[in-house]
Parts: structure tokens; sequence; C-alpha cells
């Protein structure tokens, strides 16, 4: 008994330190004050702002499209790689897990001037294609992290079941395999959302300038030793508003998953 | 009835990667007949099976269902079923999905023919889907579970999923494997009779796998005893148990006290040190094993049979005792309905038609190796001492390591590739892997008072060899051979290696 | 003729294409620029620089101090983290991990600068104290990088494995070091793998909490990139990509490092 409430003490004041910033955001987020510190009444000015503010609406619309893009691209051509690496033969399968690991274990500021200077080595201008293959370079390890160990529980017998019952291979693929391994390839998805959402390395490298996502305007008026806007403290609120309302959607899925 | 041949398999090899498989299978399985695949695990016999249902090519040779070669055909266009090992169900799909999967795929003909003349496909109706699925539902007897989920199915209700799965869909031979390994005792005996029923009812051909000897004496018509990858024996369940024609499958099929013997003459084989009388008819002075069945040694007053032993341990197994006699040093296994006390000294007897001879599989290992130019003979890239006198009579090394002839010409015997005699009890084996040859044991047969064992190596060579201490399958040892115990002859005439 | 049927594992030939392109000719690239000057003639002259200039070597041991800090602080704060969410008794929900995670929706510069300003309201100013700021901005954002492979690792962890040790007669501490560091090594790996060179090569973070009174490797590298000083840049890059391939090779024999990451959800 005492064991667990030091463990969940413990937990709890790991989370509290973690989220304590964006609380303090979410809280002052309710007042006009342009200084964290000193509360000037409680408003919904912010708010007001932040939907009026053209440049975070901008910035915040072309997160969500880059994340959105990124993630779907990154999923469907890493769920079918995963696929093709686990089918691969031995050698074939090392290499091709070598190559995934790449992106992981590399630094990303390696990554994104490595793709700077093939972009500019081939002459190609910056644009929306640049970013995006810069975040599925990013993310598309992730996908194939996840979708391979739902490969390596499936039954090896699932797919030679399909086509001994007169699917073709594709059809085996799609009605059994694809289906089985669903929940993987889910899961690659959220990741990719996830550290796209996150990303500002690669985004500040690969985008074309006069396109700004959230961590690009908002390093743009921070780094330079500048207040966080005020209005993002608002925009923050948002954020973490949908987060918890994803957490609860998916506990509830999990819960019943769990009841069946 | 001339029943037809419905499958058949020519010359089958399969490779994996160099490594064979299935060497020189040929079989051939008649119309509606229940062919067992019977072996060790890794005898090839899922091989087998897999290269019917089209998922492995074979490396070599045909495969004819109703004499047209299908071997090249893939697994989805073949008339053929499978019940896998672990069933292979899809767990996204309930029940009736499941069964209804390789219906809803199929394609009839409407017909109807169109222009060309060429006849319309078209899929099956719901009507005619739903009919099937429930007719083949009806037959596992799992009219109710329909819309249940996979995995909320016990083990024996999943692999009536699975075979009503297969069956369905009409094939003409339906394929087996290992279909009752995941399940109960209980279970697995309550699937066995099923199984043969519904072999009764469907009239299918069915070619079944299995390491439970069993399970294929239970169901089959016809069994095949493989093992490494070859056929051992082909026959009916009482064939095989009755002659097995080699130790690997007496050892294999039912407990059997498998011993060396010697033939005296037509009627009499000498072996447990006392000479038996025998119906087999082999030559004389001839070694061979022979085998005698736990059950039809009679146990009788000392004195009385052809000899003597001692009860050294007796368990009760329900319908009989299992006894261990000792006679000399050499153990016996029998069953009996009675009961005798541990360390009576009894008689035994047995029937001249229970002794089963069959032909000695190994007399001695043989190899074909060369010499290095240290005299050292070097065999399945390992480096064994061995003294090469023996290629010349009268002969001797001088100091540079040349072999000198009685009449003094020089030999140099570089390179030179040489037979390799080596007996079965001239081999020593040593655990770990420290030695010049390694490799894993692969079979371990017990002969009455030591076990045959066969090592084999990475480069596919086998050592067998005779031992009294007990190792255990898959053991990783090294094989050791003394000098003096490497019989050499050279491939070619001594004079071709006279050095000029 | 034998007609090139369709196998599943022709399915990694796009991936394959995409990662010989944008991920392994990039990287050969930069390998190139270290090694040629600004004329494009082979030189070792980005070398001879960086390994001459006591500032730069300076840069890179304090990057890699910073790096190694961070690295011991997450894994030391986030081990335990790890082991309470996989213990069934004390987290009942798998929801509780996500929850880690989830900040990640908010961006990671966002979220940085509100720790600067929750820092500046507690009174420690990232101008006054650089490194500490430094330091506590490192661990914020890389502590969920390192308890998600501690957590996948310890999930697959077979407990029966713990119950023999105590069986055994094992104590606590016997039984943690003996049975369960030893099984979650591949994890430990894998959270120094996520955080260590992160850090190393990150600029973002001492940008915005030290406010630029510190320099890291990774500031140097953007810094030659924005003056347009490829060949310089890709050397230090080409620097890092060396220190990575050596952790990799010194942690070759942890097997399965790779299937720890992922499937949180």
């Amino acid at each position: 008994m005492v064991k667990k409430i030091l463990a969940r003490s413990y937990l709890s004041l790991i989370l509290i330190i973690m989220y304590a910033p964006i609380a303090l955001l979410i809280v002052y987020s309710f007042t006009e004050s342009t200084n964290i510190g000193t509360w000037s009444g409680f408003s919904f000015d912010l708010y007001r702002q932040m939907f009026a503010n053209e440049e975070i609406m901008e910035a915040l619309l072309n997160t969500i499209l880059i994340a959105i893009a990124s993630s779907v691209v990154s999923t469907i051509l890493g769920t079918l790689g995963a696929i093709g690496i686990f089918y691969s033969r031995r050698r074939m399968k090392r290499v091709l897990n070598g190559i995934t690991q790449i992106p992981v274990l590399n630094a990303e500021i390696v990554t994104a001037i490595s793709l700077t200077i093939l972009f500019v080595t081939l002459g190609i201008t910056f644009n929306f294609i640049t970013l995006l293959i810069g975040h599925v370079v990013l993310t598309i390890p992730f996908v194939v992290l996840s979708v391979m160990p739902k490969l390596q529980q499936l039954d090896p017998n699932m797919y030679e079941a399909a086509l001994d019952l007169g699917a073709t291979p594709s059809i085996a693929l799609r009605k059994v395999i694809i289906p089985e391994v669903l929940p993987g390839v889910l899961s690659g998805f959220l990741l990719c959302i996830t550290l796209s959402l996150d990303d500002y390395i690669i985004t500040a490298f690969t985008r074309n300038n006069s396109f700004s996502t959230l961590s690009t305007y908002v390093y743009g008026v921070t780094a330079k030793r500048g207040a966080l806007p005020p209005s993002l403290r608002a925009l923050t609120t948002l954020i973490t508003i949908l987060m918890f309302i994803f957490l609860l959607l998916t506990n509830f899925r999990k819960a019943k998953a769990v009841k069946n | 009835m001339a029943a037809e041949k419905i499958l058949e398999l020519k010359g089958v090899y399969k490779d994996f990667d160099g490594v064979s498989v299935v060497e020189d299978f040929n079989l051939y399985v008649k119309k509606g007949e229940f062919v067992t695949f019977l072996g060790p695990s890794g005898c090839g016999k899922t091989t087998t099976l897999r290269m019917i249902a089209g998922f492995e090519m074979p490396t070599k040779g045909e495969i004819l269902l109703n004499g047209k070669d299908i071997s090249s055909i893939p697994p989805h266009k073949r008339p053929i079923n499978t019940v896998f090992q672990r069933y292979a169900l899809f767990p996204h799909l309930d029940v009736y999905d499941n069964v209804a999967f390789g219906l809803k795929l199929k394609k009839i003909n409407s017909g109807k023919v169109n222009k060309k003349g060429e006849p319309i496909l078209r899929h099956l109706t719901k009507q005619e889907i739903d009919k099937k699925v429930n007719d083949a539902l009806k037959k596992v007897d799992l009219e109710e579970f329909e819309y249940r989920d996979i995995d909320t199915l016990s083990g024996g209700q999943q692999q009536r999923v699975a075979i009503a799965r297969a069956i369905v869909n009409e094939p003409e031979i339906l394929l087996l494997d290992e279909p009752l390994g995941a399940l109960d005792l209980k279970m697995r005996k309550d699937m066995q009779l099923e199984l043969k029923e519904m072999h009764k009812k469907l009239g299918i051909t069915f070619i079944y796998v299995t390491h439970d000897q069993e399970e294929a004496l239970t169901l089959s018509d016809t069994i095949v005893v493989m093992n490494d990858g070859c056929i051992q024996q082909i026959g009916t369940p009482k064939d095989i148990y009755d002659e097995p024609v080699n130790a690997f499958v007496a050892d294999f099929i039912g407990e059997s006290n498998i011993y060396s013997g010697t033939i005296i003459d037509d009627n009499h084989v000498h072996f447990l040190y006392h000479k038996f009388e025998c119906v087999d008819k082999f030559p004389k002075n001839e070694k061979v094993d022979v085998v005698v069945r736990p059950e039809d040694v009679e146990i009788m007053e000392k004195d009385e049979g052809i000899l003597n032993a001692k009860i050294v341990s007796k368990i009760f197994k329900g319908v009989h005792y299992e006894y261990i006699l000792m006679v000399g040093k050499m153990e016996l296994m029998v069953q009996d309905t009675t009961s005798y006390d541990v360390d009576t000294e009894v008689g035994i007897y047995v029937k001249p038609f229970n002794i089963q001879i069959m032909n000695k599989e190994f007399k001695s290992n043989q190899y074909i190796g060369y010499l290095d130019k240290y005299n050292n003979l070097i065999l399945d890239s390992g480096k064994l001492e061995c003294d090469i006198t023996q290629l010349l009579k009268g002969s001797h090394v001088d100091e540079e390591g040349y072999l000198v002839g009685p009449d003094g010409k020089i030999y140099d015997l570089t390179d030179a590739d040489v037979k390799v005699e080596v007996g079965l009890g001239d081999i020593d084996i040593e655990d770990g892997e420290e030695g010049e040859i390694v490799g894993e044991i692969i079979s371990m047969v017990y002969l009455g008072d030591h076990y045959r064992v066969i090592v084999r190596t990475e480069e596919e060579e086998d050592f067998v060899l005779d031992t009294i201490y007990t190792w255990n399958e898959e053991d990783r040892v090294s094989v050791h051979i003394a000098k003096e115990k490497i019989k050499l002859t050279l491939t070619k005439e001594i004079k071709e290696y006279e050095k000029a | 003729m034998k007609k090139l049927r369709f196998k599943r594992k022709h399915l990694s030939i796009p991936y394959l294409l995409f990662f010989i392109f944008f991920v392994i000719l990039p990287l050969l690239l930069i390998v190139y620029y270290a090694f040629t000057d600004a004329n494009g003639s082979f030189s070792f002259g980005n070398f001879v620089e960086f390994f001459g200039n006591r500032n730069k070597i300076r840069l890179l041991s304090v990057s890699a101090i910073i790096g190694a800090l961070n690295t011991v602080l997450c894994i030391l704060i986030g081990y335990p983290v790890a082991m309470i969410l996989v213990n069934k008794k004390f987290v009942k929900s798998g929801i509780i991990v996500l929850l880690f995670i989830m900040p990640m929706w908010i961006n990671f510069v966002l979220r940085t600068a509100a720790t600067r300003d929750l820092l500046y309201a507690i009174g420690i100013e990232g101008g006054n104290y650089p490194y500490l700021t430094t330091m506590i901005g490192m661990v914020y954002n890389y502590l969920p990088f390192a308890i998600l492979p501690l957590y996948s690792t310890m999930l697959k962890m077979d407990k029966n494995l713990i119950e023999a040790s105590y069986d055994l007669g094992a104590t606590k501490p016997q039984t943690f070091v003996k049975t369960i560091l030893p099984m979650t090594k591949p994890g430990i790996i894998s959270a120094a793998q996520m955080v260590f060179m992160p850090t190393m090569s990150s600029f973002v973070i001492s940008d915005v909490m030290g406010e630029r009174k510190i320099q890291l490797i990774g500031n140097s590298i953007q810094f030659n990139f924005d003056q347009m000083r490829w060949n310089e840049g890709s050397f230090i890059a080409f620097i890092m990509l060396s220190i990575i391939a050596i952790l990799m090779f010194l942690t070759r024999n942890t097997t399965k490092v790779e299937t720890v990451r992922g499937g949180v959800w």
C-alpha cells in the first residue's frame, strides 16, 4: 500500500512538473496581461486575438496540413515497406532494417542539412513537396517500427491460408494482412502526427520561407529573447483541450475493447 | 473398385539455400484415401505437404494432380485446401466470414457465354454462400456459432472452423498439417474419431501430417514414414507396425526393443546372448538388427522360456504392466497384463514370427577425404591424424613426411583423395564445440545396452556411432576418432603419387 | 519464360527507393562536402581546421558532456516512471503513458518557450543561469523519448523471471541488478540513443533557454549553413555521423534494440 502511494506520488510529481509550463500558459490565457506573472483580470480576449491573428491561423493550418499529409504518405509507404521487409530474405531484411534506423539515430540537424544539400544540389526550389519529404524521412521509420511487431505476431500461415482459399496475393494482402496489422498502422500514424506536430528543425531547413508553421513562427518570435505572443497561450489551451478529448476517446475505445 | 490415382509425386526434391530438405520423394495417392506423412520434426513432411498445397515449389520433380503437372501453379488456383497447424483463422472476421472467405472469391460458370463463346463467370450469390456455409458448419457441429468472434472459441472449436473453412470449397484433396497438435490429449482423441468419420462422410482425399505415431496408426489407410527428407517406408498401419523395414521405423512406430544380432542359420538368430528361432531368411553370419515388440514378449516361470531375466522395474499403465527386465547387461521392455514383483527372476519366450529381423542400415561410416601435406586426413573441413603407412604394406614415413615403400620408392600423398572407413564403435563424442569436427546430434536410438547416435556436421556429413552414454538430440558435440581406427584406401593407384 | 510473379517482399521497393534518394544519397553528399573545399576539390582542410581549432574542440566536448548528462538524467528519472507505468498494481490504464507523449502535440518550440517563461516567473533567468536553464529544457524535452523505449521493453519483460529470481533466494536489490537491469538493457540503450545525439545536436533549446549564451555543436552546424559555408558545416555533420556510427558499433551486440520503439497506442 505504501509502495502504491509512493509510486503514484512519483508519477504525479513528474507529470505535474512536465505539465507546469503548459498549465501556466493555460492559466494566463484567460487574462489580457502581456506578462506572465501579473494577472489583470479574467478575459477571453486572447482567444479573440488568436482567431483574429492571420499569421497564427495560417501557421496553425499549415502545421496541421503538413502533419496530415506527411503522416498519410509515411503510413502508406511505411506499412508497405514493413510488410516487404518482413517477407524479405535474411540478408535484404538486415539491410532494410539497418537503413530504417538511420533517420531515428541520426541527429535531426544532420538529417535536415543533408536534405537541404540534396535539394540545392539537384536545383530544386524549396516548396511544400520538399517539406513533405523532410517530414516523411523524419516519421517513416516509426511506422515501420510500429507495424513490424504486429507482423511478427501474425500467424505465419495466415497469408498462405488466404491463398489456399483462392485469394490472389493482392487480395490476400488487402483482406488479411492489412486488417491484421491495422492496430500497428494506426499507432504508427498517430506517432507520425505527433512527431510532425512537434518538429522544428527539419521544417526550418526544408520549407519554403514563405510557408510558416507554428514551430517556425514561435521560433521566429522567441529565439531572439522575445516573449511569447500572448495569443499563443490561448492556442496552447485549445490544443491541450483537443489532446485530452483525444485521450478520453482512446481510453473509451480501449475500455470497450477490453469489455468485449 | 478400381481406385484412380488422384495425386502423384515423382522424384520430388526440395532444397532450401542448398540444404536438402526432401529427397527423391515418390508417392501416389488414390482417390478417397487417407494418407499420413509421419516422421519426427524436420523430416520434411510439412515441406512435402506445402509443395502439394503450392506454397513451395519443388527444386526438382513433378507433382501430378489427376495426371497434370501442377508444380508451377500458384496455390490459389489449386483445387486443394489446407487445415493449418495453428489453424490460421482470420481473427478480424467472425466464424461465418472465415468459412465464407473462399466462397466469396470463387467464380463459377454462369451457364451463359459471351460473344466470343467463352463462358461467363459469376460470383456465388448470397443465398448460395449462405447455404454452403451453413452446411459446412453443420458438418463440424458448429451451427450456432456463425457470428461468434474467433478469439471467443475454444481450441477444439477453432479447429472445427478451420476444417469447415477448408471443406466448404469442396477441394479434391484436403491437406491437414498437424491439425490436432495444439489440442489437449482428451480433445485430440475425440477429434481423431471425428476426423475419421468426416473422411468417410465427405469422400475427399485426406493427406495428413503428424509426428504422433498413434494418431497415424488410428487414422490412416496408408502411412508414409519419413526421416531426414527420405521416405523410409510406405504401407498400411499394420504393415508398418508389424514389418518395419529398418530400425528407425521400428523405433519410431510403437515401443520396441532393438538389438544387434547375428544370423546363425536359416531359422535361427543370435541376440540377447541367446539363440532364437525366427522365420525371416538372411545370409548366414550376417549382422542384423532385431526388433521385438514389448507386447510380443511372453513372461513365464523361471527356466521355462528361452532365457531367464530379472525384473528391475514395473509401472502400471492402465491395462497392462510395463516391465523393464535385465538380461545380462541388456534391457528388455515387456508389456504384460499379469502382475509380477520387481526383482523376480522370470523366463522369457518370443514366438518366431514375432521376431522381426532387418538389414543393418549401417555397418560403418564411409567418407571421402583427402590428405594434406602433413599427412593429416582432411575430412569435412576438419583435420584428423591418421596412419598413412596402411596404404602400402611395409612402408614407413621418412623425415620429410614422404611415404617410403619397402622397395625404397618415395610417394608424395599431398592432396591425395582417400576413402575413409570408421567403425561405429570407433568414434567418440565430447560435449562442446572444441574439436576439429563439430556437429549436432540428430538421432538417438536405444539398442538394448547402448545408444546409436547420429551426429550431423554443418557440412551435412553424418557420423554414426555407438555409445553407452546418454545424450540428447540437438546436443552440440565434437567428434573424435583415434588415429589407428581410421581405415584408409586410396581412390587411385599408389603409383600415381610416386615422386619423380 | 519465367514470369516475374508478385511477391510480398517487392512491397519494400518504393520504401527502399525513398531511402536511397532521401536518406542515403543526402548523407553521401554530406561526406562529399566534408572532404572537399569551396572549389569542389578533394581536401582535408575542414578536418585540419576543425581539429586545429581549440574552440571547436571545446564546443564538441561541451556538447558531448551536456548530451551525456541529459542522457543520464532522463534515464534516471524515466526508468522508475516506466517501471511504475508497466506495473498493473500501480497504474491500471495504459492511457497514462500517453500523458507523457501528448505534450508533443504542442510544438516543442512553444513548450520550450513556456518552460523558459515558467522558470523566469520563479526567478531562474536564462541570462543568469544559462547552463541550468538549458539542462532543464533538455530534460523537459527528451524525457518522453527516454520513457517510451524503456516502457516498451518492460512491457515485454517476462515477469516470471523476476519471480523466479525471488524464488531462488535473491533479495530485491540483487534481483534488480541481476535480472531486471540486464533484461531492460535494450530499452536503456535505445533510450540513450534517443536522447544523447539529439541533445548534443540540438540548437533550439540552447537558443531559447540559454538566451544564446550557450553554443552547442548543433548551433555551429546551423550557423555554418546560414553563412552558406557548406563544407565546414558538412564536416561537423560528418563528425556527428561518425559518433553515431561508433555508438552503434559499440552497442551492436545488443539485439532487438529496434523493436523497443513505437507501439504505445
